[in-house]
């Protein structure tokens, strides 16, 4: 397995002042993997991924690529590139300007050949002599995309780059983008906050949390099975009844009563289009959410409720 | 990363090594030195350039090189603050007549002493306008005094009053004023008591980066002042020119200096930082 | 009663700044020489431009300002590019202190620091002398102009750049370069119109044969109101506002 990680983080530390970022942090990155290192702000993952970058130092530990050592080179020696958060284009060059760069400073052959060929990977064939002011944010990601990729690099590191989307064209953005990845082939190593789009687009999720990562595995994997209250927390919505995790969707409540469940009160309900969300108070005094079809039979505050769920459902941590 | 960047300092670290550091370590070191027979400077140490200051001629002439400074600041204030205020409150048209002050400022300060000159000899301008309309008999003496050197300082620094206070005023919430209003105070109490304390940081500033220059000034007062009007800048220049006391007039420099940055200390406790 | 009287004084205000000046570009068309008004004339500036003395000190002037610019403007800006990436105390302050020494002392000290080294170098106080001050006084004001410029510059550009393979060096020619033109031109300017004005320090480090512009204005000043004072000054005037102005517009670019 170790001989497919075409990136290897072992026991990377990384302080600032006081504050430490990340913490004796190992990471497995396989080759064409779609590989999303997920958290919220402050968790070490954009300090993760500058290290793999290169604008970074770690403090300790080694970062390989393709087996050799690249944690003590500059960025410019490294073959990684990255898809900055807000796109960084050169704002005095054209989008072809922009595109080639990379490869003009390292004097490759092709040039043209290649620009035409990454621009119509991401579909900007025909913008080539725009200038970036001129162009949507969703064209512009694309740009940055494209140059990045021109370079072939071994891995693409993409910084939060959804975020300064809309949030409709996120959806549409993220599709492409896992598409996109597919086609090539090379291996995204993509930083996110957002659970939803590292469970939708990867292949792998690393999950991290106060610099270090708690769980590395399949969407399926940290989502089903989380390994800590923190991973279950994070990824989707999580019930915590007498010390026991359980899922909203996982819940079935109903006026008819459940001997093997919990009896309880309705607070309220949300609507969102495709479910309902309708919040108890149980006897024991917890709060849970338990989601509902949209069908389902309407349930008022104050309605008396049965809410149940199935062992198997469960999750214990210690 | 480091080796670039210190690469790149070097060239203004060595010139300012060279032309700012070097000389004031010179010039410290004269200013404890004695006179020499041909006017160079001799061994021994002394502190005598420095005891000097306490004659009464060279103390007259720091109190009026302050006093003259002092004056040309509080009107430069009296006078830069109704234009702040003005170009500040002018929407669209603000960048325009903010070039309008600038403009003249960074153009000739030599030329623009002599423009006064020209005005105010007892050949120039306003006398013989004067003159002509029969409104006098004689030229009045207009150059070549204390007022005269003050108003080319109010002259020639004027802009740099109004920079810092249209700063401060720009920035200002106008509801404040409106809240001021409101409350029932009159246009002239608003101002009085809610937009001048507001002001207070711009005229601090402004009132240094006016007061310091004014206190150093040389052309001015030797273009426009009299033989009775020798300022500290005068009185260096003369050392270090035909009197030919270059420890004296180090000295002087110094006492100039060490004015100058207590003032500017005192002011830059909440200064933006342009460096 | 503001509201009144507010405009009215600010028309004098403005009349106050730049009537003086207009008055002597008037007065430069004047056919005699007298504060009379008797006629348009070019005559003065005719006779500028057989002052030999005059022409010389201008072209004097002009070689410093060039020279001098040309120099602190490259050397402001990579310091300032410098001191962007990381301050320096040292540096910033003695920048600061050379904004703010008043001239005099700045003169008077220059000239004891090259008297002083005269005695091991085999020199004089001449052209060279003048050049080195002017540089000297000019750095501060293109590593304002520069430095300000470089706070509103995203250092993301650069990472991009060394990202895809340039170095340091390469990022910053490539990148941030063109980004700082126009307020590299802009300093530059400012550079040459404080050069060419510049008396106070340049009368002291000059030495007997370089006179320049501001020199020889101060002398005619000194004599005696000569109308073609009022030409040299008209022409200057109206050519370092003009270059003023470039350097604004450059500046809010």
């Amino acid at each position: 397995m170790a001989d497919d990680a075409i990136l290897q983080l072992r026991g990377v530390s990384k302080r600032f002042g006081a504050h430490a970022a990340v913490t004796g942090l190992d990471l497995d990155v396989h080759r064409g993997a779609f590989f999303s290192v997920l958290g919220p702000s402050g968790c070490g993952k954009t300090t993760t991924l500058r290290m793999i970058a290169g604008f970074e130092t770690p403090d300790q530990g080694e970062i390989l690529l393709n087996g050799s050592r690249i944690d003590a080179l500059p960025p410019y020696r490294r073959n990684v590139n990255t898809v900055f958060q807000n796109y960084a284009l050169f704002p005095h060059l054209t989008v072809r300007g922009n595109v080639e760069f990379g490869l003009r400073r390292m004097g490759r052959a092709g040039i043209e050949e290649k620009v035409r060929t990454v621009l119509e990977q991401v579909r900007l064939g025909d913008k080539a002599s725009r200038m970036p002011a001129q162009l949507s944010g969703g064209e512009r990601q694309r740009v940055a995309l494209a140059r990045a990729l021109a370079l072939e690099p071994d891995v693409l590191l993409l910084d939060e780059p959804l975020s300064a989307l809309d949030p409709q064209l996120r959806k549409q953005v993220r599709a492409e983008l896992k598409d996109l990845q597919r086609r090539i082939g090379v291996t995204f190593l993509f930083i996110t906050h957002d659970q939803e789009e590292a469970l939708s687009m990867s292949d792998r999720i690393a999950v991290m949390n106060r610099g270090m990562v708690e769980q590395v595995g399949t969407p399926e994997e940290v989502y089903r099975r989380p390994k800590t209250r923190f991973v279950a927390s994070f990824l989707g919505a999580m019930n915590w009844i007498g010390g026991v995790g359980v899922r909203p969707e996982a819940l079935t409540i109903s006026r008819e009563a459940n001997p093997q469940g919990r009896r309880g009160v309705v607070v309220g309900s949300v609507f969102l289009g495709s479910a309902v969300h309708v919040e108890a108070r149980l006897d024991s005094g917890e709060i849970c959410t338990a989601q509902v079809a949209h069908d389902a039979a309407t349930l008022r505050a104050g309605e008396a409720v049965s809410i149940g769920w199935s062992a198997a459902d469960e999750l214990r941590f210690e | 990363m480091r080796r670039l960047r210190r690469l790149f300092l070097a060239p203004a670290a060595a010139l300012l090594a060279v032309t700012l550091a070097a000389p004031l370590v010179i010039v410290c070191l004269y200013s404890l030195m004695t006179r020499g027979a041909y006017g160079g400077v001799e061994r021994p140490f002394t502190l005598e350039n420095y005891t000097r200051f306490w004659d009464p001629l060279y103390g007259a002439i720091l109190l009026r090189s302050s006093w003259i400074a002092a004056v040309a600041t509080l009107l430069c204030l009296a006078l830069a603050f109704p234009l702040a205020l003005f170009i500040a409150r002018s929407g669209q048209k603000k960048n325009l007549y903010l070039s309008l002050v600038i403009l003249p400022f960074w153009t000739s300060f030599l030329i623009r002493t002599y423009a006064w000159m020209f005005l105010l000899r007892d050949t120039g301008l306003i006398n013989t306008l004067l003159q002509s309309m029969g409104l006098i008999h004689e030229p009045l003496p207009l150059l070549y005094n204390n007022g005269a050197v003050i108003l080319g300082l109010v002259y020639g620094f004027l802009p740099f009053m109004v920079l810092p206070l249209y700063a401060t005023l720009e920035r200002m919430d106008p509801s404040l004023a409106e809240a001021s209003s409101d409350l029932g105070a009159r246009p002239l109490q608003t101002l009085w008591r809610v937009t001048l304390p507001l002001c207070a940081p711009g005229i601090r500033a402004g009132s240094i980066l006016v007061f310091v220059p004014c206190l150093g000034t040389y052309l001015t007062s030797d273009l426009l002042g009299g033989s009775k009007t020798i300022l500290i800048g005068n009185l260096v220049q003369n050392q270090f020119t035909t009197a030919r006391d270059w420890p004296f007039g180090a000295a002087a420099s110094l006492a100039l200096m060490a004015v100058a940055m207590v003032l500017l200390l005192a002011a830059r406790r909440q200064g933006e930082e342009m460096l | 009663m503001n509201k009144r009287l507010l405009p009215l004084y600010v028309v004098a205000a403005y009349a106050f700044l730049h009537v003086p000046l207009l008055i002597l570009a008037v007065f430069s068309f004047n056919a005699s020489k007298f504060t009379v008004w008797e006629g348009f004339s070019l005559h003065w500036y005719a006779a500028l431009a057989q002052d030999r003395d005059l022409i010389d000190a201008a072209a004097n002037s002009l070689i410093i300002a060039v020279v001098a610019t040309a120099l602190a403007t490259v050397c402001g800006t990579l310091a300032a590019y410098a001191l962007w990436k990381r301050a320096s105390g040292w540096i910033s302050g003695s920048l600061y202190l050379s904004l703010v020494t008043p001239e005099i002392v700045t003169g008077v000290s220059l000239l004891a620091f090259f008297q002083w080294t005269f005695r091991f170098l085999n020199l004089r106080l001449g052209m060279h002398t003048v050049i080195l001050a002017h540089v000297g006084f000019s750095l501060a004001y293109v590593v304002v102009v520069v430095l300000a410029r470089l706070r509103t510059f995203d250092p993301a550009l650069e990472e991009a750049a060394m990202d895809l393979g340039a170095t340091e060096f390469t990022a910053f020619r490539a990148v941030t370069v063109p980004y700082l033109a126009p307020a590299v031109a802009a300093a530059a300017m400012l550079a040459f119109t404080v050069s060419i004005d510049d008396y106070v320090i340049t009368s002291l480090v000059a030495g007997v044969d370089s006179q320049t512009l501001p020199m020889v204005i101060y002398a005619l000043a000194r004599r005696g109101v000569s109308p073609m004072l009022n030409a040299v000054s008209t022409i200057i005037v109206a050519g370092l506002g003009a270059l003023v102005l470039l350097s604004e517009r450059l500046r809010a670019k």
